[in-house]
C-alpha cells in the first residue's frame, strides 16, 4: 500500500472536555455540542476537510467520546468513507509496555505516528475539533509549499484588548513568526494563532520523538512543539486568515456565536452552497409554524413546531414550542420541548430537556446565559 | 420480512399532472417541502423490513436516478439485494419501444427469477400514505388469498380519486370487479394498487400474458385472470392521497399543513426518508411573517409566508408575499411579488413587483427554471 501516499494528512484534536461549557460538557465532549441549529462543533473542520478535498482524518478522542462517535461513524456525512484514507476515530489505547490516556495534545499524535506513517505524507495539519470556521486548507498548503516552511500556522487579527485571551505571534515583515507568547499581558502584536497547523511530516516526527523523551514537557503543541521550533530557528510562517473564527470554549461564546448567525450581514454564510457545512442530517418533516406561531430573526430546523412566539433564537430539530409559549435570545437543542405557556430568556435549553407549562425562566442578572438541562437542578428557576 | 420482495411501478398515467411532469416522472416530483413522490413507497417498503426493492421506470428518469442514488439514504446499499432500477428497453430491430409496462417486466424477468424471496409487494409511487405491509403480509398469508389488493373505503372523497381504479367488493372482502371511479360517487372503495402474491405467481401472469398478447399492462393482465384467482381486499383506513393530477398535488400539499394529517404521514408506522441535501437552519429575518407553513431547511425568509409550502432553499425577499402557494426548491421571490394559489417548480425565479394569483381549483404552475 505504500506506493499510494497522501500528500496531507489531518489529525483533528477532540479530546478535550471544555468544562467552562458547564453542564453542556457534562456528558459529551467539548466537539459534540450542538451549534447552529443543525449542526456539532466538529462539523466545521470536518467540512472544511471534505471541502479542501483532505480524505485522510484522523480523529484523536479521549473525552466522553459516545456520542461523537456515533456521530462521526464511517464518515459518510462528510464524503469521508473512502476505501483508502476515510476518517478514522483514534482513541487511546494499551500497549504490551502498558496504556495510559493521552497527556497532551503532541502526545496524542505521538502515540498515533503509526497511523500517519501509513500513509507516507509529505504535510501533517493538525486541526482543532472546537473552532466555528470555513477555511480552505489547500490555499494555506500553497503558502506553506511556497515559503517551503518547517510548520505554517494560521493567524488572525483579534481585537487588541482580547490579545490576552490568546496565543499571539511575533512576525518580522516576511510574516516569519519569531516569537511566540501565550497569552500575554503586554501583546506585541495582535496576530492571534488559530490552532491550525501545518508541518511537514519529517519534521514534526523527528519533534515528536524528542518531545515524548523529555520528561519536564507537557506535551503539547502550544507549550512545547511549538516554541521548540521557534528557538531552534526552523522556518516557521503565518498563514494570515481572514474571515469568521470563532473558538466557543464558554457557555457565553457559544451563546455568541449562535447569535451572530442571526444577526444580518454575518460573516459565516451558511447558505453558500459552494462551501455546504455537512452534519448528520436528522430524518423529520419540514418545520411547522402553525397559525398561532410568531417567529421573528430566528434560524429553525427540521422537525420543528412551532406554536408560540419565537424571537432572536436558533431551534435545533425536532423543537417543540407550545401556544403562547415564549422564547427569546435562546437556544433550543435537538428535541427541546418548551410547554405551552412557559417563557424562556436567554437560556441553552439541552437536548431533549421539558420545559414544563407555568415556568418562566427570566434573563440572568449578571448576564450569565442560564442552562437548563430538565433535571432537579434547574428547580431554583422556577 | 426478510421472505417479501417490493416492486415500484412507474406506469404511471402523468396527463393530468403534465405542468410538473415535463422534465421528470411524477415519482420525481418534490413533494411536501423536503420529500419527491416515491419516498412515501420507499420508505413505507423499508419500514416494513423490505430490503429487495426494485423500480420499474418508464424512462424520463434523469430526476429519479439522481435522487435515488445508491439508495444509502433509504438504507438499500445493500451487499445482499438493496435497490434495483430498470428501465425500458428499445427494441433496436425494428426501434420501437412498445406501449405498456408488460414488454418492461418481461425484459428483466430475471430480476425476478433470481430473487430469493417468496412473496412480492407490487405497489405505485404516488399514493401518498404511512402504511405497515407487516399486517398485509400477515392478512394475506392467512386468507389463502392468491393475491390481496390494499384498499380504502371512501366517504366523501368526491374528486380526490378521479380516474383511480375503483372495486367492487362481497361481503368476505373478495373482489368482484374493477372500474374506474368517475367520481360521481360519494362513498365508494378505491384500489391503492398495492398487491401482494406470491413471485411464482407473478412471474407465471407475465408469461403467460406475453404469450396470449392480450395485454399490454400488468394491471390488465391480473385483471384478466379475475375468474381462476383469489383476490382479497385489505382495507386500509390512515390518510391516503393521490398524485394523480395537477389540482390533486396541490391538495395534497395543503392537507398537510393539517397536524392530524401530518403527525399520522410523518410518524405512524416509521419515519419517510429523502436524499439528504445538508441545506443549513432556515433563517427567518427580523421583518418576516410566517404563518399556518410548512417550511424546509435552507430557506431565508424575509417577507410574508402563508398557508403555504416551501421546499429548501427558497429565498423570500423583503416585502414579498406567498399565500397559499407551493415553492419547490431553489426558487427566489423577489421584492413586493405577491402570489397566491400557485405552485412554483424548481428554479424559479419572480421579479420585483409581479402578481400571479390563481386559484384552489386551478392553481397558477411555473414551469421549472423560468425567470419570469
Amino acid at each position: 500500500m505504500r506506493e499510494l501516499k497522501k500528500e496531507m494528512v489531518a489529525m483533528i484534536l477532540a479530546g478535550g472536555q471544555g468544562s467552562r461549557l458547564r453542564e453542556l460538557t457534562r456528558d459529551i465532549a467539548k466537539p459534540a455540542v450542538p451549534f447552529a441549529g443543525k449542526y456539532r462543533i466538529i462539523d466545521f473542520a470536518l467540512s472544511n476537510c471534505s471541502n479542501s478535498n483532505i480524505d485522510t482524518v484522523g480523529i484523536l478522542t479521549q473525552y466522553r467520546p459516545l456520542v461523537l462517535n456515533a456521530h462521526i461513524g464511517i464518515g459518510s456525512s462528510w464524503d469521508l468513507d473512502r476505501q483508502y484514507g476515510g476518517v478514522k476515530i483514534l482513541p487511546p489505547y494499551v500497549k504490551q509496555e502498558g496504556g495510559r490516556f493521552y497527556k497532551g495534545t503532541a502526545n496524542a499524535v505521538y502515540e498515533n505516528i503509526n497511523y500517519i506513517d501509513g500513509y507516507n505524507p509529505e504535510y501533517v495539519l493538525i486541526l482543532s475539533g472546537d473552532h466555528i470556521y470555513k477555511m480552505d486548507y489547500m490555499k494555506m498548503l500553497e503558502t506553506h509549499k511556497r515559503r517551503n516552511a518547517d510548520i505554517t500556522i494560521a493567524v488572525i487579527e483579534v481585537p487588541w484588548e482580547e490579545t490576552n485571551r490568546f496565543g499571539i505571534l511575533n512576525t518580522d515583515e516576511n510574516d516569519t513568526i519569531i516569537e511566540f507568547e501565550e497569552k500575554p499581558d503586554q501583546a506585541k502584536s495582535n496576530l492571534a494563532s488559530m490552532g491550525i497547523y501545518i508541518f511537514k511530516w519529517d519534521q514534526l516526527r523527528k519533534y515528536l520523538l524528542e518531545d515524548e523523551g523529555n520528561p519536564n514537557s507537557k506535551n503539547d503543541f502550544g507549550k512545547n512543539i511549538i516554541p521548540k521550533m521557534v528557538e531552534d530557528n526552523c522556518n516557521v510562517t503565518a498563514y494570515r486568515f481572514k474571515g469568521y473564527w470563532k473558538d466557543v470554549g464558554t457557555v457565553e461564546s457559544l451563546w455568541e456565536a449562535n447569535m451572530d448567525l442571526i444577526r444580518p450581514g454575518n460573516e459565516l454564510n451558511l447558505h453558500d452552497k459552494k462551501w455546504r457545512s455537512y452534519s448528520v442530517n436528522p430524518v423529520s418533516p419540514p418545520q411547522f409554524i402553525s397559525p398561532q406561531g410568531m417567529v421573528e430573526s430566528s434560524l429553525i430546523n427540521e422537525g420543528c413546531i412551532v406554536e408560540g412566539d419565537v424571537k432572536r433564537s436558533v431551534l435545533s430539530p425536532d423543537v417543540f414550542v407550545g401556544l403562547h409559549a415564549k422564547v427569546e435570545e435562546c437556544i433550543l437543542m435537538p428535541g427541546a420541548v418548551i410547554e405551552e405557556g412557559a417563557e424562556v430568556y436567554k437560556t441553552i435549553v439541552m437536548s431533549d430537556a421539558v420545559v414544563p407549562k407555568g415556568t418562566k425562566i427570566l434573563p440572568d442578572p449578571q448576564g450569565q446565559i442560564t442552562v437548563f438541562t430538565g433535571e432537579e437542578g434547574d428547580r431554583d428557576h422556577e | 420480512m426478510n421472505n417479501v420482495m417490493g416492486i415500484v411501478n412507474l406506469s404511471e398515467s402523468s396527463e393530468h399532472i403534465a405542468d410538473l411532469t415535463q422534465t421528470r416522472t411524477t415519482a420525481a416530483i418534490p413533494l411536501l417541502g423536503r420529500y419527491r413522490v416515491i419516498d412515501f413507497t420507499l420508505s413505507n417498503m423499508v419500514n416494513s423490513g423490505i430490503n429487495n426493492i426494485a423500480i420499474f421506470t418508464q424512462g424520463r428518469a434523469r430526476s429519479l436516478t439522481n435522487h435515488l442514488g445508491s439508495g444509502k439514504h433509504w438504507g438499500l446499499d445493500r451487499k445482499r439485494d438493496g435497490l434495483y432500477v430498470f428501465h425500458p428497453e428499445t427494441d433496436f430491430g425494428d426501434n420501437i419501444r412498445r406501449t405498456g409496462d408488460l414488454e418492461n417486466f418481461r425484459n428483466h424477468l430475471d430480476y425476478l427469477k433470481y430473487s430469493n424471496q417468496d412473496f412480492v409487494i407490487l405497489s405505485r409511487s404516488y399514493m401518498i400514505c404511512n402504511i405497515d405491509y407487516r399486517k398485509v403480509v400477515r392478512q394475506h398469508v392467512e386468507s389463502g388469498a392468491d393475491i390481496t389488493l390494499v384498499y380504502k373505503n371512501m366517504e366523501n372523497s368526491v374528486r380526490r380519486f378521479y380516474g383511480c381504479d375503483s372495486l367492487t367488493l362481497d361481503d368476505h372482502h373478495t373482489i368482484k370487479g374493477v372500474g374506474t371511479n368517475l367520481g360521481k360517487k360519494r362513498f365508494y372503495d378505491i384500489s391503492m394498487e398495492m398487491y401482494v402474491l406470491k413471485r411464482d405467481l407473478l412471474i407465471k401472469i407475465i408469461e403467460e400474458a406475453v404469450h396470449r398478447g392480450e395485454a399490454r399492462f400488468l394491471k390488465e393482465a391480473i385483471f384478466t385472470r379475475f375468474d381462476d384467482l383469489r383476490i382479497k381486499g385489505y382495507a386500509f383506513d390512515g390518510y391516503l392521497a393521490c398524485i394523480n393530477s395537477t389540482q390533486n398535488y396541490y391538495l395534497t400539499n395543503m392537507d398537510l399543513l393539517n397536524v392530524n394529517y401530518s403527525k399520522e404521514l410523518f410518524h405512524n408506522n416509521g419515519r419517510i426518508y429523502t436524499k439528504v441535501m445538508d441545506a443549513p437552519s432556515t433563517k427567518y429575518a427580523d421583518n418576516s411573517y410566517v404563518s399556518n407553513s410548512l417550511i424546509a431547511n435552507g430557506c431565508i425568509i424575509e417577507g410574508t409566508v402563508e398557508n403555504s409550502i416551501l421546499c429548501r432553499d427558497v429565498h423570500v425577499k423583503k416585502g414579498a408575499i406567498i399565500r397559499n402557494s407551493i415553492v419547490l426548491p431553489n426558487a427566489i421571490i423577489h421584492e413586493t411579488t405577491n402570489l397566491n394559489y400557485t405552485i412554483l417548480d424548481k428554479n424559479v425565479v419572480i421579479t420585483e413587483r409581479k402578481m400571479l394569483f390563481g386559484d384552489s381549483e386551478s392553481p397558477f404552475v411555473i414551469k421549472k427554471n423560468t425567470v419570469l
